[in-house]
């Protein structure tokens, strides 16, 4: 396997050869006549980040929540094409949606901790999964509070609701809920927007441990956090893929001019 | 020019002072309700202790016995059956119509829900005379081995149901519809299924908002008149039962004002009861809405 | 994990399907019974209503002996309805506009006393109408004031007051924020900020505002038996009394004669027609509403 960060060499898309993780082919999605994601192909790189960049209103986040069929919530949206993990294509597969969904931890833009306390929310998803002893549970929730640089903080106060933590905490929560479920994915909708600048840092650290376990994709906004932390790049624009790449090739050697205008920040 | 600009500002000057007044002057309706009705009922009180009042089930105006018991239970009786009725159908139709329906449905049921709202309660009163009064008498009532005439608490309890369906479900729907759809999302990328979601983590969240709407309804029960007077059978004596007639405050308040001042005290009497469901609703409300407005600062 | 908790795992599963089955079937079935219950209404007043129905009864006031089922209409509660809920509806309009406009421009930086002002505008629209009835009544005997339109009019405008006051109120607020600015920005006074620019802007709710608060005075009946009283006659000064529909539905349903009962259904039916020819005039204003609004 090639490592992408430090090859300073130009690699031609089609000759970027290393293990895919989602395989998207020709996804369109509308709802009613609006055409939000245009005849998307993409892929995914197996334990990377990929970085999925665009102006506001592309279809970034519509394109990360039909990776784990979130889009099933709005009846109205018609999803078309193919999505495959590890060559299963979810869309149309016969199996439970929430088996799929199950493999990917979802970061949204803001911390939506559940409605109960610390320990609780992580131990959601485990006893989704069927484990229900008390021993088993407090184990793991240490395990994934560790994971997500939380234990510290809140090992006095595992019983009290989240929300009572801020919101750099309650985000770092959110991920040890999701890593919960034991994923392969991670996929993050701009996970740094709320949050000040060293709870940003902190997630940006976690994600740079994370990715030997974890195929990580990321909306972001913010240009110099996609430069620092993106191995692939996938950048859009009014709903169409207009690039995608190694992040080192994306920055430093754009093929279109819509992207070229994008990094000088002409596009916004 | 100049004289224009400054007859403008004059102008706006006296605007800001005359809706000023108009404004302050909203303020007083309350106080001025709750003082003109204690005024008015003071009366009752000199001479009967408040105590006596509320416990006594004897209503003799002629002799000057006031007790309120009967009416009381009356209305505790009507409303909270009303809502054990109508709360478990508006928190399902609720569920369904954000969680479930298509659009549809929802196209349907938005113009039903505005005219129950709107429909005039004296047409629930027909309708009850017309449907209910009936159905009670020959067809439910039998059931149990009663006689009845249909016009009992449960006819009232029915009716009053029917009424807050759409004041309820439109504060529920207002209620599930501001929990953020990320929430959700958060639980069903955890593999959750929908009613898992729906049921741990949907209902948890909105249940002060749904307790609220819950005291809300009953409130707007407690209050209404004449649906309930023309079916409940208006007899002044404690209810033993729900085939039985009752009479609540409302409807007290509503019979009697013709023959309220050719009778010593019995004004004041009339007026303590108006004073009663005064008291009872606005508190009602407070503590609900109260409930409601600390529920939505967790969202902000 | 073990087979027996592999097993009980799927236990949990398929019991939590059959849950959200029958839950789902019950809450379809509660929606269901909503719909329902308004064709049954609707219904079950035509059904009763229509055969009494005639132009008589539309264009005629009672004659002799009306109230045992002899000839007559109920045009003087039609009529009477109509100048009370118009009347009640303009008080409450005149009172009521400038409130909302002044809660919106002239308050609209001090957001912690708008919103509490909001708040006991929600608690006195709880108040029930019989309250306002009592009171108002309590009010006339006080100063003399005999059962008239005027009594009614004043007592059922406070109680549709904060309805009108609160639909306004919201249709300002969604729209305010920007719409203020742009109009201060050209040079415009608060004044002319609230009366040209915001009421063009919110003009259809407006409407809906007015639509609803007449809906709820022409429905209501506890506020105007105190204070309006019954009679026969169309009145012709503020001062007269005045029938009323609900009223007039109220009366004759009491009485013991089948031809009255029957009149009373027919009157329901009035109402009913009355009643939903606004709901559905005030949802076509709603839905323009949303289409020619600027959003800011
Ligand atoms: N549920 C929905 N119903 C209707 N339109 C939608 C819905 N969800 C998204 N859209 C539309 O789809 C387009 C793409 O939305 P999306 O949220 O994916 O953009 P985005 O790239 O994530 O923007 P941002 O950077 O602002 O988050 C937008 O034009 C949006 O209005
Ligand atoms: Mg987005």
């Amino acid at each position: 396997m090639e490592t992408l960060s430090v090859s300073k060499k130009v690699i031609p898309i089609t000759n970027y050869q290393i293990p895919k993780k989602i395989q998207i082919e020709n996804l369109n999605l509308k709802i009613g006549k609006k055409h939000i994601l245009k005849d998307i192909s993409v892929s995914v790189p197996k334990n990377k980040i990929t970085v999925i960049l665009g102006p506001s209103g592309c279809g970034k986040t519509t394109l990360l929540k039909s990776m784990n069929r979130l889009t099933d919530m709005y009846p109205d949206m018609e999803v078309t094409g193919k999505i495959c993990i590890d060559d299963e294509d979810i869309l149309h597969s016969g199996t439970d949606v929430t088996n799929i969904r199950k493999r990917m931890g979802l970061l949204s833009q803001r911390p939506y901790p559940l409605p109960m306390s610390i320990y609780k929310n992580i131990a959601y998803g485990l006893k989704i999964s069927g484990r229900r002893k008390k021993r088993f549970l407090e184990k793991r929730i240490r395990h994934y509070l560790i994971q997500a640089s939380l234990w510290d903080e809140v090992k006095d106060r595992l019983r009290e609701p989240a929300s009572s933590l801020s919101i750099g905490q309650q985000q770092r929560l959110c991920l040890a809920r999701g890593l919960a479920v034991d994923p392969d994915i991670i996929l993050a909708d701009e996970p740094t927007s709320a949050l000040d600048p060293i709870s940003s840092q902190e997630i940006e650290k976690k994600f740079l441990e994370l990715k030997n376990g974890y195929t990580i994709v990321m909306v972001t906004h913010v240009l110099r956090q996609a430069a620092r932390i993106a191995d692939y790049v996938i950048f859009m624009y009014l709903g169409e893929v207009i690039e995608q790449g190694p992040a080192y090739e994306f920055f430093n050697n754009p093929k279109t001019e819509i992207t070229r205008a994008y990094l000088r920040g002409s596009i916004n | 020019m100049k004289g224009i600009i400054l007859s403008r500002k004059i102008k706006n000057k006296l605007n800001a002072t005359w809706m000023t007044i108009w404004t302050v002057f909203i303020f007083f309706i309350p106080l001025l309700l709750t003082a003109g009705l204690i005024l008015k009922s003071s009366i009752l009180l000199k001479d009967h202790s408040f105590f006596n009042l509320v416990t006594s089930s004897i209503w003799k105006p002629l002799s000057g016995e006031f007790g309120f018991l009967p009416f009381i239970i009356s209305s505790l009786l009507v409303t909270v059956l009303a809502l054990l009725i109508a709360g478990p159908v508006c928190l399902l139709s609720a569920i369904h119509l954000t969680q479930y329906a298509n659009r549809y449905i929802l196209q349907i049921m938005q113009p039903v829900i505005d005219i129950l709202a709107g429909l005039p309660s004296v047409i629930y009163g027909v309708w009850g005379i017309i449907i209910i009064v009936p159905f009670i008498s020959e067809k439910i009532a039998p059931l149990f081995g009663i006689q009845t005439s249909g016009y009992t608490i449960i006819s009232g309890a029915l009716v009053l149901s029917v009424m807050i369906i759409p004041f309820i479900l439109n504060i529920l729907l207002d209620i599930f519809n501001a929990i953020p759809k990320e929430l959700q999302e958060a639980s069903l990328s955890l593999g959750a299924s929908q009613w898992y979601t729906i049921k741990f983590v949907l209902i948890k969240k909105a249940f002060p908002g749904v307790v609220s709407a819950m005291g809300l309804g009953l409130s707007r029960a407690f209050g209404e008149t004449i649906a309930v007077l023309m079916v409940v059978g208006n007899v002044a004596s404690i209810p033993k039962g729900i085939f039985q007639p009752g009479y609540p405050l409302p409807a007290l308040i509503a019979n009697n004002y013709g023959e309220m001042l050719s009778i010593p005290l019995y004004d004041s009497a009339l007026m303590l009861a108006a004073l009663f469901l005064l008291i009872l609703v606005i508190a009602f409300n407070l503590i609900s809405r109260l409930l409601i407005i600390r529920y939505e600062k967790r969202f902000a | 994990m073990k087979r027996g908790s592999l097993n009980k795992y799927y236990l949990r599963k398929i019991s939590l399907k059959a849950e959200e089955i029958f839950f789902r079937a019950t809450m379809l079935f509660s929606s269901c019974i909503i719909i329902f219950i308004l064709l049954l209404i609707i219904y079950s007043i035509l059904q009763k209503g229509l055969p009494s129905l005639s132009i008589d009864m539309l264009t005629q006031t009672p004659k002799g002996g009306f109230y045992f089922g002899k000839e007559g209409g109920i045009l003087n509660a039609i009529i009477g309805s109509i100048y009370l809920s118009l009347g009640a509806t303009s008080l409450a309009f005149i009172i009521g506009l400038p409130v909302a406009l002044f809660m919106n421009i002239w308050l609209s930086h001090k957001k912690k006393l708008v919103n509490s002002f909001r708040f006991i505008l929600d608690l006195l629209w709880g108040i029930p109408s019989i309250v306002y009835g009592a009171f108002g009544f309590t009010v006339m005997i006080y100063f003399g004031i005999k059962a008239s339109l005027i009594g009614g009019i004043v007592v059922v405008s406070l109680f549709i007051l904060p309805i009108m006051i609160r639909a306004i109120d919201e249709g300002l607020k969604s729209s305010s924020v920007g719409l203020i600015e742009a109009s201060y920005s050209l040079g415009s006074t608060k004044t002319e900020t609230a009366f040209k620019v915001m009421m063009k802007q919110c003009l259809p709710c407006i409407i809906t505002a007015v639509l609803l608060s007449f809906g709820r005075s022409i429905g209501d009946a506890a506020s105007v038996l105190f204070t309006t009283g019954f009679t026969d006659h169309i009145p012709t000064s503020l001062t007269q009394p005045t029938a009323t529909l609900p009223l007039s539905i109220f009366f004759q349903l009491s009485s013991p004669i089948p031809e009255v009962k029957s009149r009373a259904y027919a009157a329901a039916l009035v109402l009913t027609v009355i009643i939903l020819i606004i709901s559905l005039s005030s949802r076509l204003f709603t839905i323009k509403y949303k289409k020619n609004r600027i959003n800011f």
